[in-house]
């Protein structure tokens, strides 16, 4: 089992969320977070005085799936969360030990 | 305020009491009060201080941090209260009434604590008992104007000693001066609505407030933006309206003057709000919402003294130089200086103020489209170089007063919070407050 994290422009959580849909992923966690990558923050300017924003709002998605899924999910966030212009974000892939369904007690891929 | 129109008015009745009484036994119905004047004037005096609650408060409540928006709303407030104390006191006595050998410098005591103002009591047309509340606005608004200097880092008390002391020893002179037929209106000065009596006295005493107080912890070096420009810019609405009854007003009748001065006030605005803008377009690259309402503050700024005398089109001129130099004066020239004029009272009052009261000489020439110069000024020249003295006296004289009044208030009871107070935020510190709870 894989966790896939992901942090993307924030417009863009509909369209990937569809995106995932569409390829049969049943669950995602959405956080809004803040951060700088390359596309660093912006500039804000009140009568003069301007203010460097450091940190940019963006999206981070937390899917956790099976070993099979990982590419497509890969896939399809890049496809869907592309704009080809900096702060499109990034996606990391993690090991994940175990899954356990609250309600039920399941466990491992059962339980995803 | 036409200072004219006020010291004839004073006389008028009885003179012509005088000289028609032989003649006509129902002489003294000419100082009959106008219901068309009383009613304008009524709804005049309601709109100018809507300007200081809710209109200026939630200007400047809009500019500061989230932490201290409740106390530039709270100073507003008890600033409204205690001035209209303070005028029904000696205020409006010492700045209205004549002060027999002393006129040019100061008024008289005929009406303090309103003693002999009658519900019957007239002034011109309407009932002194308006005229003189329609002057506690100004009397209001003006040293509210101030709380944006010093905003984030004064301390309360210190601030209601300071603007009672403003009040009766800057204030009430200047607005004698050149309203109450002191020196600055017998020399010629125009000033309609108060260039000079309220942003320019406003603008000096301002900018000496926050060098003496010195700058917010931080500044320029924190970020501190605005934390809720939508009431910014509501309460910048609400001063555009509510200024129809600072300029409009100001003529004390509902007549053809007035309705000019209602008509310029809002080309001048309407100008300075789009000159800002584009400023800014320009310079920055966007047009900003900030901007934009300053920008109308400036025009509504500029075209106060002028109201009375310009014509549109000088309307139009005199808002587009308002903002202009109110644009660089507050986005250039205060960040190259370095003093923390905080919600840029000086910036935007004082030197559209500055600007507004020279360009009232030169577009009241009729020639230029303009009702008239002073009585016995000849030419544009003169008239301005007359404005220029009112200009300076008020500078000079708000200026150094202002500073020996703070500079006593710092020696004994200290006009700044301390710095852990400050970082707290006045809200919680002085007042035990938050201004959001979510």
């Amino acid at each position: 089992m894989k966790l896939v994290a992901a942090v993307i422009k924030p417009f863009k959580l509909d369209d990937v969320r569809e995106a995932l849909g569409d390829i049969g992923v049943s669950g995602i966690t959405v956080i809004e977070v803040k951060g700088f990558g390359r596309q660093k923050g912006h500039t804000e300017l009140y009568r003069g005085a301007e203010y460097v924003v450091d940190f940019l709002p963006k999206i981070k998605l937390e899917i956790a799936v099976d070993d099979g899924m990982v590419d497509k999910v890969v896939e399809a966030i890049s496809t869907a969360a592309r704009t080809g212009k900096i702060g499109d974000g990034k996606i990391f892939v993690f090991n994940l030990d175990q899954v356990t369904r609250i309600r039920t007690g399941e466990t491992g891929p059962d339980a995803l | 305020m036409n200072p004219m129109r006020h010291s004839t008015t004073l006389r008028a009745p009885l003179l012509v009491a005088l000289l028609l009484s032989p003649l006509l036994a129902w002489g003294q119905d000419d100082a009959a009060l106008s219901a068309g004047d009383t009613a304008w004037m009524l709804t005049a005096t309601a709109l100018v201080l809507f300007m200081t609650l809710p209109g200026l408060s939630l200007f400047y409540a809009g500019l500061v941090r989230a932490k201290n928006v409740l106390s530039v709303l709270m100073q507003c407030f008890a600033i409204a209260c205690l001035m209209s104390l303070l005028w029904a006191v000696y205020g409006y006595s010492l700045a209205f009434t004549d002060g027999g050998a002393n006129n040019a410098w100061i008024g008289g005591f005929e009406r303090l604590f309103l003693a002999g103002l009658q519900v019957d009591t007239l002034s011109g047309s309407i009932p002194e008992s308006l005229f003189m509340t329609f002057q506690m606005t100004f009397a209001i608004i003006t040293p509210a104007l101030m709380v944006g200097a010093f905003a984030e880092r004064m301390k309360f008390s210190a601030m209601l000693i300071f603007m009672a002391l403003w009040l009766t020893l800057v204030y009430i002179p200047i607005a004698h001066w050149v309203w109450g037929g002191g020196w600055i209106g017998e020399m010629g000065a125009l000033d309609f609505a108060g260039g000079t009596v309220v942003h320019i006295n406003a603008g000096i005493a301002a900018l000496v407030a926050a060098i003496v107080l010195g700058k917010r912890k931080g500044y320029p070096t924190t970020a501190m933006p605005p934390h809720n420009l939508g009431l910014t810019v509501m309460g910048a609405a609400m001063l555009w309206v509510g200024w129809f009854g600072f300029n409009a007003g100001s003529e004390l009748a509902a007549d053809s003057t007035a309705a000019m001065a209602l008509t310029v006030t809002q080309l001048a605005t309407a100008t300075a709000a789009l000159t800002w803008m584009f400023a800014e377009w320009i310079s920055h690259g966007k047009p900003s919402v900030l901007g934009i309402a300053t920008g109308a503050v400036a025009g509504l700024v500029a075209i106060t003294p002028a109201s009375g005398t310009a014509g549109p089109m000088g309307a139009i001129v005199i808002g587009f130089a308002g903002a202009i130099f109110a644009f660089i004066a507050s986005t250039k020239v205060k960040h190259w200086l370095g003093y923390d004029d905080s919600l840029d009272v000086w910036g935007v009052h004082g030197v559209a103020g500055i600007v507004g009261a020279l360009l009232t000489g030169v577009f009241a020439a009729p020639a230029l489209g303009g009702a008239g110069l002073a009585d016995g000024v000849d030419g544009i020249g003169a008239q301005v170089w007359i404005q220029f003295v009112s200009v300076i006296a008020t500078l000079v004289y708000g200026g150094i007063v202002s500073l020996l009044l703070l500079l006593g208030l710092k020696a004994t009871i200290g006009l700044r919070v301390d710095e852990e107070q400050e970082t707290e935020g006045l809200d919680l510190s002085l007042h035990d407050e938050r201004g959001y709870i979510l």
